[in-house]
C-alpha cells in the first residue's frame, strides 16, 4: 500500500481508479480520462495535488542560498508572492528536480514533485553549509489545483470574502497567503487557475464544498494529457539527473546574468553551451492514426535518431501529440517507429494547447 | 464488476469469441479489458484474408494510457473486420460485446471448446484485477 492523501477516501468514493504514482495511491481517472481532459479545458475541475512536497525556506540567508541552490534567479522575484519556475541543478548540469518557488513574507515557498522528495531534501540539506536558512516541509498542508477557464471564478463563489477577493486580484503566476491558505494563480494545464495549499484538516470539506457545486474531480491522466497539450516537461521523463536543461527546453529558465552568481551547475552548463549543444526537445504531431509513446525511436532523414520522452493521444487535437529529444538540426519532418512500422510526424514547437486552443 | 455474458467464449487474455450459427466466429475484447485499458483511442486490425494462428498477434487496442496487442483466440482465417472501430475507437468502451475486431472462419471449431466459459473468465479477471 502505498502514501494517501487526506483526500484519499473521498476518491474512492467518487469510484475513482487508484493507482502507485511516485509511491502514493493516486486517483487515475473517475471514469473517463477523456471526458476529465475535456471538462477542464472547457470549464473547470479539482485535482487533489497534495503528494507533491512543499517546503518553506526562511532564515536570513535564504536568497543567497536559494540563488546558489538553483538555476533561475529569486532575484528575479520583486513583488510579494511572485512565482518562479526553476531547476535544481546537480554540479554536472542533471536536473535533480524542477519546481516552483514563490517569495513569501517569511522567506520562500518552494513546491517539488513528490517523486523526488526523499533526494530533494536530502539534496538541499547537503548544500546547507553554513547558511543561515531554515528549511520545513510542510507535510501537514494538502494542495488542490482548480484548473480550467472558469476555475478562479467558481472557485471564489465558494471561499469567504476576503479569499475571493484574493483570488480575483492575483496575477499569473503569483501566489499569496490569506489566514492559512496559500492560494496560487499557477498550474500544470495550459488553462488559468489555482493551486490552493491549505491544512490537510480543511481540505476534505473544501473538496467537499467543490464538489458540490458541481466542479468534476480529474485524475493524474487528465493531468499528464493536458500537461503534454502544453508542452509542460514532466520530470522523470522529459527530463532528469543525466539531462541538462539546455536539451530539455529549459534554457529559459536559466538565469545567466549576473555573471557573477554561482549556482550549482553553472560551470558545466556554461561549458556545454560553448561548445554546442547536440539535441534539443521539439513536440511532434502525428498526422495519420496511431499513438506516439514515449521511448519510440525518432528518425530524421540525414541528421541522425532521437527519442521520443512523453508520448499521448491528445484530446484536445483528436491526434496523438509528442515530446522528442532530436538532433539540433532536425527540421521540420521526421519519422517515428510505431511496432516496426515508420510513420511521418511533423516537428513543431513544444507547446500544442492553450487556452484551450490548438496552437499547431 | 465488469459484464461477462454467459453465451461467449474468453481467452485469458481478454477477448471474447462468439460462435454464428454460420460457423464463423466474431472476437472483440472484454469489458473487463475495456475497463483496464480505459478510453479506447485507435484500433489495428488484421488484414482480410490473413489465416491466424491460435495465440498469434491479430491487431493492437491504444488508450490513452497505454497498447495492448489483440490476439487471435482460435486459428482461422479472417473473414472481416470491423472498420467502424478504426473511425470510432471509443466504440470499444460504451459497447464492448457489440465491438467485434474481426470475424474468423475458424479452422478448426473445436478449439472454442479449450477457451475460458463466462465462469472461468471471471475468475481469472478477478485474479488479474
Amino acid at each position: 500500500m502505498g502514501q494517501r492523501t487526506p483526500l484519499y477516501d473521498q476518491h474512492v468514493a467518487l469510484g475513482a481508479k487508484m493507482v502507485d504514482f511516485g509511491g502514493w495511491d493516486m486517483p487515475l481517472h473517475y471514469g473517463s480520462q477523456v471526458e476529465e481532459h475535456h471538462q477542464v479545458r472547457r470549464d473547470c475541475g479539482v485535482f487533489d495535488v497534495s503528494h507533491m512536497t512543499v517546503v518553506d525556506v526562511c532564515g536570513a540567508q535564504a536568497k543567497a542560498w536559494l540563488q546558489h541552490l538553483l538555476a533561475n534567479d529569486v532575484e528575479r522575484l520583486q513583488t510579494m508572492g511572485k512565482a518562479l519556475y526553476s531547476a535544481m541543478l546537480n554540479p554536472a548540469g542533471g536536473v535533480i528536480d524542477d519546481l516552483i518557488v514563490y517569495l513569501t513574507p517569511h522567506g520562500y515557498r518552494l513546491v517539488v514533485n513528490a517523486g523526488t522528495r526523499d533526494k530533494d531534501l536530502a539534496w538541499m540539506q547537503s548544500q546547507l553549509g553554513d547558511y543561515a536558512v531554515e528549511l520545513r516541509e510542510r507535510a501537514e498542508l494538502a494542495m488542490l489545483a482548480i484548473q480550467g477557464p472558469h476555475a478562479r471564478a467558481r472557485t471564489a463563489e465558494l471561499v469567504s470574502p476576503s479569499r475571493a477577493e484574493l483570488i480575483h486580484s492575483l496575477k499569473p503566476f503569483q501566489g499569496l497567503a490569506d489566514g492559512e491558505w496559500f492560494i496560487a494563480r499557477t498550474g500544470y494545464t495550459g488553462e488559468d487557475g489555482l493551486e490552493i495549499i491549505l491544512p490537510a484538516s480543511e481540505a476534505v470539506d473544501f473538496l467537499g464544498e467543490l464538489l458540490g457545486a458541481g466542479i468534476a474531480p480529474i485524475g493524474l491522466g487528465a493531468r499528464d494529457t493536458l500537461r503534454l497539450e502544453a508542452g509542460m516537461n514532466l520530470y522523470g521523463q522529459d527530463m532528469d539527473e543525466q539531462v541538462s536543461p539546455l536539451v530539455a527546453n529549459m534554457a529559459w529558465t536559466i538565469a545567466w546574468e549576473p555573471a557573477s552568481r554561482d549556482f550549482i551547475g553553472r560551470e558545466a552548463l556554461q561549458a556545454e553551451r560553448a561548445a554546442g549543444v547536440a539535441s534539443k526537445l521539439v513536440g511532434l504531431v502525428l498526422e495519420e492514426r496511431g499513438v506516439l509513446r514515449a521511448h519510440q525511436v525518432v528518425r530524421v532523414e540525414g541528421v541522425g535518431e532521437g527519442e521520443i520522452t512523453s508520448g499521448s493521444f491528445s484530446p484536445t487535437l483528436g491526434k496523438s501529440i509528442a515530446l522528442a529529444r532530436v538532433p539540433l538540426a532536425t527540421g521540420e519532418r521526421a519519422e517515428v517507429e510505431i511496432r516496426g512500422k515508420w510513420y511521418p510526424v511533423r516537428v513543431v514547437q513544444p507547446n500544442f494547447v492553450r487556452h484551450g486552443k490548438a496552437l499547431i | 464488476m465488469s459484464n461477462i455474458p454467459a453465451d461467449l467464449r474468453y481467452a485469458a487474455s481478454h477477448e471474447w469469441a462468439r460462435l454464428e450459427n454460420d460457423g464463423t466466429v466474431f472476437v472483440g475484447i472484454s469489458d473487463h479489458a475495456q475497463e483496464a485499458l480505459g478510453d479506447v483511442v485507435y484500433v489495428e486490425l488484421p488484414e482480410v484474408g490473413a489465416q491466424l494462428a491460435a495465440g498469434q498477434e491479430a491487431g493492437v487496442v491504444e488508450s490513452v494510457k497505454a497498447a495492448s496487442d489483440i490476439y487471435a483466440p482460435l486459428a482461422g482465417e479472417v473473414l472481416a473486420v470491423n472498420q467502424a472501430l478504426v473511425d470510432n475507437p471509443e466504440l470499444v468502451n460504451s459497447d464492448p460485446y457489440g465491438s467485434w475486431f474481426f470475424q474468423l472462419k475458424p479452422s478448426d471449431v473445436s478449439e472454442l471448446d479449450a477457451l475460458l466459459d463466462a465462469d472461468g473468465y471471471r475468475a481469472a479477471a478477478e485474479a488479474d484485477a
